[in-house]
């Protein structure tokens, strides 16, 4: 098995104020998580705002450097700091989906503009032809095609159709790797489970790996493969989504998990959250403790 | 059944634009017609571009221009003030304004002044409703914010410094220190995390039944609703197409576009694959005739693109608005799977 992505021991600090008032903000403490090429997964990153899941991507991402450790690619290391030939091939391989797909694409520019751009540096084709049968197979793979997206802008089409977009202008370079930041936050109800089964298809059908950082614990379960919890910048608990979430061990997933609404006993109106649980996750920020295995192939933070 | 304490009958609220000499007509409010009891929570769910913004603009009297109300009227029936937005004069509505009807508002940050201490906006705020000053005013704030689990320091701080779900509940408190009758949420908790989200519907629902206020809930997310509400009604496309007891709309619902949101959401312990609903909600400025589902419908027959269904009662309290509603079936059950032990 050789390995997709490897991130190995990361941390990011942080600092803030000046001189006298200095204050350093651990966004990530040494994480480490592996994908591998043979199989595709889907892989979660749960957390709340503030967590250091979204610094985790950027990182992967490699437009911020880790303080300490290591995040390689197929072996290599990743950066910015590089030279542009070596981060364009980067590119090609891991591309980004945004959370608000309104803000992702510039209002004044046509979408299929965003799509031949990104065709045109990733495929080194300039012929219309070839240009276009790339547009169309990337936004096939979506659902959409080029004569529905050509000549439009960014406001004309819904915020489902658009997230597509932005996902298929992800999947022109043939991309392995897809980082996904909540990209279905900002989109609404009825389309969110178009976006999520999407997400899925490509997994499934085209072998494509993705990070899928959510604070969402119900889509989470229904479509990753292993999923890590962040709290604080600290990965409290890591293993196969299924396991942990059936039964999550760490007492923040615990109080994630119940937290979830769900509609079982939909109008029943019980609302309470045990206080007790709220404390103990709560006390157990920035205590560092270490992650120890489980049988069933799990890591747990125990202090 | 209680009392009415708001009356919406046949309501038609348009934007209505005239630029350049070309007319332009937005019917983001079609012919609504409900109610809200007092003591209730009422849930309205609908995505965005269906008009619900416009719809509780119209019930909050807050119609400003291009927005009109074409026909209908908005009764409430507030304690020694009876008034029809539709007709109220602006002194009317002033005088109802925060004592009577009042709003919680969405993005916490950009409701508080980021310059001005949470103190000076409760002064602001409540000064002039509650009618009190200094001291008293002090202590009837303060005694408010202890109900919402709040320091008395807060009043002391600045938006930035609090977090965003201690922020949310500031605005929870700004919006009924007068112990309003009629509250509505317009999305309170969509930009909140999941532990704090649910800690902050709890207190709404604890607010509401300690002052006995009616609330008018209003989110795209059905498992909030599901959770909250007494009554849910969905709008599409700027009409209210189905409305009944919380429950019933989940395990009985009787409009396909219903069946299809509580299908849609997926659930902890069921990996079952959910259904998609294809398509986009309609352009208000130019709706599809005949009911205005019936692009995206599965159970759409030819009557459905010539006729507007009308709002009928289907079961006890129970309504919906559509030609083929014995034929809605739940498309999931929502008790399968083991799920999230309550």
């Amino acid at each position: 098995m050789s390995t997709l992505l490897d991130v190995k021991d990361v941390s990011k600090h942080f600092t803030m104020g000046g001189l006298l008032s200095r204050k350093v903000v651990r966004a990530v403490e040494s994480a480490s998580l592996s994908l591998s090429v043979e199989k595709p997964e889907i892989f979660t990153i749960i957390g709340e705002s503030g967590s250091g899941k979204t610094t985790l991507a950027r990182m992967i991402l490699g437009l911020e450097l880790p303080s300490s450790g290591e995040i390689s690619f197929r072996g290599k290391t990743v950066s910015h700091r590089v030279g542009r030939k070596e981060r364009l091939q980067f590119m090609a391989n891991v591309q980004p989906v945004f959370q608000n797909p309104f803000e992702a694409f510039n209002p004044l520019k046509r979408i299929d503009r965003y799509l031949e751009s990104t065709a045109k540096r990733f495929l080194k084709r300039s012929d219309r032809a070839g240009l276009e049968q790339a547009m169309d197979g990337a936004l096939q793979k979506v659902g959409l095609s080029l004569a529905e997206v050509k000549g439009r802008y960014p406001h004309e089409m819904s915020g489902g159709q658009l997230q597509r977009a932005a996902i298929a202008r992800a999947l022109i370079p043939n991309p392995p790797l897809l980082v996904a930041d909540e990209p279905v936050s900002m989109v609404d109800a009825s389309l969110r489970m178009s976006i999520v089964n999407l997400l899925k298809s490509l997994r499934d059908d085209l072998g494509v790996s993705v990070i899928y950082i959510t604070h969402d614990l119900a889509t989470a379960y229904y479509i990753s493969n292993r999923l890590i919890i962040m709290q604080r910048g600290q990965i409290v608990e890591m293993g196969d989504a299924r396991a942990v979430l059936d039964n999550p061990e760490h007492p923040y997933s615990r109080l994630l998990k119940a937290s979830v609404l769900s509609t079982e006993d939909a109008g029943s109106g019980k609302l309470g959250t045990d206080p007790g649980m709220v404390a103990l996750a709560g006390e157990l920020v920035g205590q560092s403790g270490r992650l120890v295995d489980r049988p069933d192939g799990r890591l747990v933070r125990v202090y | 059944m209680s009392e009415d304490l708001l009356k919406v009958e046949g309501l038609k609220a348009y934007y209505q634009m005239n630029y350049f000499g070309v007319q332009r007509e937005v019917r983001a409010v079609d012919d609504i017609t409900m109610s809200v009891r007092k003591n209730e929570i009422y849930g309205i769910a609908g995505e965005s571009s269906s008009g619900k913004t416009s719809f509780i603009k119209v019930l909050a009297a807050a119609i400003r221009p291009p927005m009109r109300i074409v026909a209908g009227s908005v009764k409430y029936d507030f304690k020694g003030l009876a008034m029809d937005v539709a007709t109220a004069t602006p002194a009317q509505i002033e005088a109802a304004r925060w004592k009577h009807l009042s709003y919680i508002m969405q993005g916490s940050m950009s409701v508080l002044n980021p310059v001005r201490r949470i103190g000076k906006t409760f002064e602001d705020f409540a000064q002039k409703p509650l009618g009190l000053r200094g001291d008293a005013f002090r202590q009837r704030v303060l005694g408010h914010l202890d109900r919402l689990k709040l320091r008395p320091d807060v009043l002391n701080a600045y938006p930035h410094e609090l977090s965003g779900g201690m922020r949310q509940r500031v605005t929870i408190g700004l919006a009924t220190v007068c112990h309003p009758e009629f509250v509505i949420a317009d999305e309170p908790t969509t930009a909140l995390d999941v532990v704090v989200q649910k800690e902050v519907l709890a207190l709404i629902r604890e607010i509401q039944q300690e002052m006995g206020s009616s609330v008018v809930f209003v989110t795209h997310d059905m498992s909030v609703h599901a959770n909250m509400t007494d009554r849910v009604g969905i709008i599409y496309a700027g009409r209210l197409v189905e409305e009944g007891p919380t429950r019933q709309m989940f395990f009985a619902p009787r409009h396909p576009y219903t069946a299809h949101l509580v299908a849609s959401l997926p659930r902890i312990g069921d990996t079952t694959q959910r259904p998609a609903l294809e398509g986009r909600p309609p352009n208000l400025a130019n709706p599809p005739q005949g009911c205005r589902f019936h692009p995206r419908c599965p159970l759409v027959v030819d009557k459905c693109k010539s006729e507007v269904p009308p709002l009928i009662t289907v079961a006890n309290d129970h309504r919906s608005a559509c030609w083929r509603w014995q034929d809605v079936e739940p498309l999931v059950n929502p008790q399968a799977g083991h799920g999230v032990p309550a």
